[in-house]
C-alpha cells in the first residue's frame, strides 16, 4: 500500500483497500443471487442510478438490476467496444449514448452481467426518469426486448432551482398509485411501510459516513480521490445496498480506514500505489471514462493531482448539501432523493455546487470530462466553465471522452491536455505569488 | 404577383426574418409581453389568454453564421441550441421578455439554465409536461405548472389569466389547429396542390404572427391553392417524413425531396400546430382543466412522450395508412437524442408492416443536398417500380 504511482506500475495488479475487498464481496454475492433469480423464483427490477429506490424495491424482497451500471462494469472489462458494434449493426444511431447501445449489445450477446453469470430478466421495468431523458428511451428499448411491463415514475426536473410542494406531491402520487402497486403485484406482497422505515433508516446511518468520508478531503494532503477513488466509494450507495446493513457496515469500515490514513497523514490510495506528494487540487465535473479508466485515474496521479470534490459522485444522490433519507417520512423523503439527483439540478444550482467546492475544498482548479454520451451531464458544461471560471479565479480544463466507448478515449490527446493544464496552474500561481 | 405569391412571400419573408422584427412590431402595436418558446408544445392558448405573444423559436436554419453559439456546445451537440444562444446573444430575440423551454430533451432542458445564467433579466422558465396521464396525477402537477406560469406572467405585466379569456382563446387556436389540420388532409389527398416548402413557410409563419392573423393566412391560402388550375398531379412516390419535431430542416432540404420526386403527405414539422388532435373543449366551466385534459388525452404520439399503453411505432404505422404514404423517410437531426433513440423501434414496427423505408440525418444548417437528392430519388424510384 506504501508504493508511490509511477508510469512503471501500471501492469501491476491494482492494490485494494479492506473496504474495497467488502464491497467486491458484497458485488459477487448480489450478482450470484441474480443469477440464482429464475431458479429461486426471486424477481427482479431492472432501476436506473439517479432516483433508484433501492429501499423500497428491497422492501417487497424484490432484486435491483442497474443497467448503467453492467454497462460501465463491461467497459471495463473490455467488453463495450463488441457491444456497442453489435448494436450499431442493429441500427442504433452512432450519435446516442452508448450506455444504453452496450446494454442493447449486452442483451444480445445473451446478457451475461460482470461476473460472468447471466443476469435474469426483468419482471419489471422501474423507469425512474430521473435527470437524463434517455432513461426513458432506454427502458421503452428494454421493454420491447423483454417485453417487460414497466412502471413510470416521471421526476420533475429542478428548473427553477427548487422542489415546490407540487412537485413532491406529484412524485408521491405517482409512488402510491402507480409505482407501489406494480412492485406488489410482481411481488406478491403487500406494501410494508415499517420496512421500509427500517431500511431508510439504515440509509441515512450509511449516508452520514459517506459524507464524512467526501468531506475528509478539505484536508491537506486530502487521504481520498474523490472522483477516481470515489467511484468506487459510492458504489453500494448509489446501486443494490442502499438501505442495507452491509452498506452501513460497509461505509463504516471505509470510514475507519480514512482516519486510519488521516491519523498516518497519508494521500489517496491509487491502483498503483499513494500518491505522496499532493501537487495538484482538483474539483472535477463529469462521469469518467470506464473503458480506460486505470490509464486515466494514473495520468492524473502521476502528477501528484488528487480530485477532492467531483459532481459525478453525486449522480445517485446529493448529500453533502444535508439531505439525508429521513424515516419518519418515507414516501416524501424518496420524493426529494430523486429530485435532488445532481443531474436533476439546473445549471446555475450546478455551478453554484461547482463554485462551493472549489472554495471549500481549496481547490487549485477544476476540470471538466466532457462526455459524449451524456447530453444530460454535458449540455451546457463550457458555459459551467466559463462561469466557474469567473466566480473562483481558478483555471478550469476541458477534456472529451466517452463513458464505454473506447472510440472516443484518446490516451494521448487527453494527457496533452491534463499537462498543458497543469502547466497553466503553475502558472497561475507563479503569477499569484 | 399573384395572391398566392404575396402570400408565400410574405410567409417566406417571415421565415428568413431572424430579427423577428413582427414580433417587435406587434409588441408596438399592443403593448404586451412576447414569450419564446422551444419545440416541441407548449399551451398558447394560456399564453393568448392573457394577451401575450407566443413565438415559437425554432433555430436560425442556414442563414445565420455561428460564431459565438458554437463556443457554448462541443461538437457532438445538435445544432439547434446554438443557433438559438447566438439569436439571443446578437440581440435578435431582445424582443421576447422570456422564454419557456418544454421538456423535450436534456439538451433543451439544459438550455433553460444557460438561458437564466445568460439573461438573468429575461423571464426564463422550463416547462416540465407530465409523463404521467393521470388526470388526478399528472394532471395535477401540469395544471400547477400552467398556474405557476400564469402568475409569473402576470407579476410581468401580462392580464391576469381569467376563465372566459381562455375560453376564446381555445377556441381561437381550436380554429387554428382545424384549418392547419384540413390543409394537411388536402395535402394527402392532391399533394401537387400542397407542397410541403409551402406548408412549411406557412406553418413556421405561424410561430410568430397572432393565431388570429396567422388563421386568415392559413384560409386564404386554401382558397388560393384550391382555385389554382396550374397546379397539377405528377408520378411521384408518397412518403412520410419521421423525426424532424425539435431542430428543423432547412427549407432547401424540403425542396430538394419533392424534386427527388417526392410527396410528402405526413410529417413532424412545427409540431406545436398538431400536437393537439381535434378540439380543445372550450365551453367548460374550468377551461384550465380542459386545457390540461386535451395535453393528458389528446396529444400526439411522440418520441418525447412516453408511450404508456399503446404499442411503440404503431400510431406511425396509423399514420402511413391514414396519409397513404407509400415509405416512411426518418429524417432526423444529428445528435438528436429523442428521434434517434427512438428511430429502431420506429422502424421495427414499420418493418412489420411491411412498409419501406430509408434514413438520414441532417443540420438545420445543411447546404449540400446532393447525396440526400441521389438517396430520396432512389428510395422514390424503387417505391414507383416494385411496390406493389
Amino acid at each position: 500500500m506504501s508504493k508511490q504511482a509511477t508510469p512503471g506500475n501500471v501492469a501491476t495488479a491494482a492494490l485494494k483497500d479492506q473496504s474495497q475487498e467488502r464491497q467486491k464481496a458484497m458485488i459477487a454475492e448480489h450478482f450470484r443471487k441474480l443469477a440464482e433469480a429464475p431458479e429461486r423464483g426471486e424477481k427482479c427490477v431492472y432501476t436506473f442510478v439517479p432516483g433508484n429506490l433501492t429501499e423500497l424495491i428491497d422492501s417487497f424482497g424484490l432484486l435491483p438490476v442497474l443497467p448503467e451500471i453492467n454497462a460501465l462494469q463491461s467497459g471495463m472489462r473490455g467488453k463495450s467496444r463488441d457491444y456497442i458494434g453489435l448494436a450499431e449493426k442493429l441500427g442504433h444511431s452512432e450519435d446516442v449514448c452508448t450506455y444504453v447501445k452496450c446494454d442493447i449489445g449486452m442483451l444480445k450477446s445473451g446478457n451475461v452481467g460482470p461476473t460472468g453469470e447471466r443476469l435474469p430478466n426483468p419482471d419489471l421495468l422501474l423507469l425512474s426518469y430521473t435527470g437524463c431523458f434517455t432513461f426513458l428511451k432506454w427502458f421503452e428499448l428494454l421493454g420491447q426486448e423483454y417485453n417487460a411491463p414497466v412502471a413510470m415514475l416521471h421526476v420533475p426536473y429542478q428548473g427553477d432551482g427548487v422542489v415546490t410542494d407540487s412537485m413532491r406531491t406529484y412524485v408521491v402520487d405517482q409512488l402510491k398509485k402507480k409505482v407501489i402497486p406494480a412492485l406488489e403485484r410482481i411481488s406478491g406482497r403487500a406494501y410494508d411501510e415499517e420496512a421500509l422505515k427500517e431500511r431508510l433508516a439504515r440509509s441515512a446511518k450509511a449516508e452520514e459516513d459517506l459524507v464524512w468520508v467526501l468531506e475528509s478531503a478539505k484536508r491537506r494532503p486530502s487521504p481520498i480521490d474523490a472522483y477516481f477513488g470515489g467511484v468506487y466509494y459510492i458504489g453500494p450507495i448509489f446501486t443494490a445496498f442502499r438501505g442495507t446493513q452491509d452498506a452501513v457496515l460497509y461505509y463504516r469500515e471505509l470510514r475507519a480506514e480514512i482516519e486510519g490514513r488521516i491519523a498516518l497523514g497519508k494521500g489517496p490510495v491509487t491502483p498503483d500505489g499513494e500518491i505522496e506528494n499532493e501537487r495538484y487540487r482538483l474539483v472535477v465535473e463529469g462521469p469518467p471514462n470506464w473503458t480506460s479508466f486505470r490509464k486515466f485515474w494514473q495520468m492524473f496521479a502521476e502528477e501528484g493531482a488528487v480530485v477532492v470534490a467531483s459532481t459525478y459522485t453525486k449522480v445517485g444522490g446529493v448529500y453533502d448539501n444535508g439531505f439525508r433519507h429521513d424515516p419518519n417520512r418515507p414516501l416524501e423523503t424518496l420524493a426529494d432523493y430523486c429530485m435532488g439527483c445532481y443531474t436533476n439540478l439546473n445549471l446555475p444550482t450546478r455551478v453554484q455546487m461547482l463554485e462551493r467546492y472549489v472554495r471549500e475544498y481549496s481547490a487549485d482548479g477544476f476540470l471538466i470530462n466532457s462526455v459524449k454520451s451524456c447530453n444530460s451531464f454535458s449540455a451546457g458544461q463550457l458555459m459551467i466553465l466559463r462561469e466557474v471560471e469567473r466566480r473562483t479565479g481558478r483555471p478550469g480544463g476541458f477534456i472529451e471522452s466517452d463513458l464505454v466507448d473506447p472510440r472516443y478515449f484518446s490516451a494521448s490527446n487527453i494527457k496533452n491536455r491534463l499537462e498543458s493544464y497543469f502547466q497553466m496552474i503553475e502558472q497561475k500561481r507563479a503569477g499569484g505569488a | 404577383m399573384t395572391g398566392l405569391e404575396q402570400l408565400l412571400g410574405r410567409a417566406e419573408e417571415l421565415y428568413r426574418d431572424l430579427r423577428f422584427t413582427a414580433v417587435s412590431e406587434w409588441k408596438k402595436r399592443n403593448g404586451g409581453l412576447a414569450i419564446g418558446f422551444m419545440p416541441v408544445y407548449v399551451p398558447r392558448e394560456l399564453l393568448h389568454a392573457m394577451g401575450v405573444l407566443p413565438v415559437g423559436v425554432m433555430g436560425a436554419g442556414d442563414d445565420l453564421e455561428i460564431i459565438r453559439g458554437d463556443a457554448y456546445y462541443q461538437s457532438y451537440i445538435c445544432h439547434l441550441p446554438r443557433s438559438t444562444i447566438e439569436l439571443g446573444l446578437n440581440g435578435a430575440l431582445d424582443s421576447l421578455d422570456g422564454m419557456l423551454f418544454p421538456a423535450t430533451c436534456d439538451v433543451i432542458r439544459n438550455l433553460s439554465g444557460m438561458w437564466k445564467m445568460q439573461f438573468p433579466e429575461k423571464y426564463s422558465h422550463y416547462l416540465d409536461v407530465p409523463q404521467d396521464f393521470d388526470a388526478n396525477v399528472g394532471g395535477q402537477f401540469y395544471r400547477r405548472e400552467l398556474e405557476e406560469i400564469a402568475e409569473e406572467l402576470h407579476r410581468r405585466g401580462a392580464r391576469k389569466l381569467e376563465p372566459a379569456a381562455l375560453r376564446k382563446s381555445i377556441a381561437a387556436y381550436n380554429e387554428n389547429r382545424a384549418l392547419v389540420e384540413g390543409l394537411y388532409s388536402l395535402r394527402i389527398e392532391e399533394p401537387w396542390r400542397v407542397p410541403t416548402h409551402e406548408l412549411y413557410l406557412l406553418l413556421r409563419a405561424g410561430n410568430v404572427l397572432p393565431v388570429e392573423e396567422h388563421t386568415v393566412m392559413l384560409r386564404d391560402y386554401r382558397a388560393a391553392v384550391l382555385a389554382d388550375e396550374d397546379r397539377r398531379s405528377m408520378d411521384q412516390a408518397r412518403v412520410l417524413l419521421a423525426g424532424s419535431f425539435c431542430e428543423q430542416p432547412p427549407l432547401g432540404l424540403l425542396r430538394t425531396l419533392e424534386r427527388a420526386g417526392c410527396y410528402i403527405v405526413d410529417d413532424d414539422f412545427v409540431q406545436v400546430h398538431r400536437w393537439i388532435t381535434g378540439d380543445v373543449r372550450a365551453d367548460g366551466a374550468d377551461p384550465l382543466a380542459d386545457l390540461v385534459l386535451a395535453y393528458l388525452k389528446q396529444g400526439i404520439a411522440s418520441p418525447i412522450r412516453y408511450i404508456d399503453e399503446q404499442v411503440k411505432g404503431q400510431a406511425l404505422v396509423e399514420r402511413v395508412e391514414r396519409s397513404g404514404a407509400e415509405g416512411v423517410i426518418f429524417c432526423a437531426p444529428s445528435f438528436c437524442d429523442p428521434a434517434l433513440l427512438d428511430q429502431p423501434m420506429a422502424v421495427a414496427a414499420i418493418e412489420r408492416a411491411g412498409i419501406p423505408w430509408t434514413s438520414f440525418k441532417y443540420a438545420e444548417n445543411t447546404g449540400q443536398f446532393q447525396v440526400i437528392r441521389e438517396q430520396a430519388g432512389t428510395f422514390a424510384d424503387s417505391i414507383k417500380l416494385w411496390s406493389e
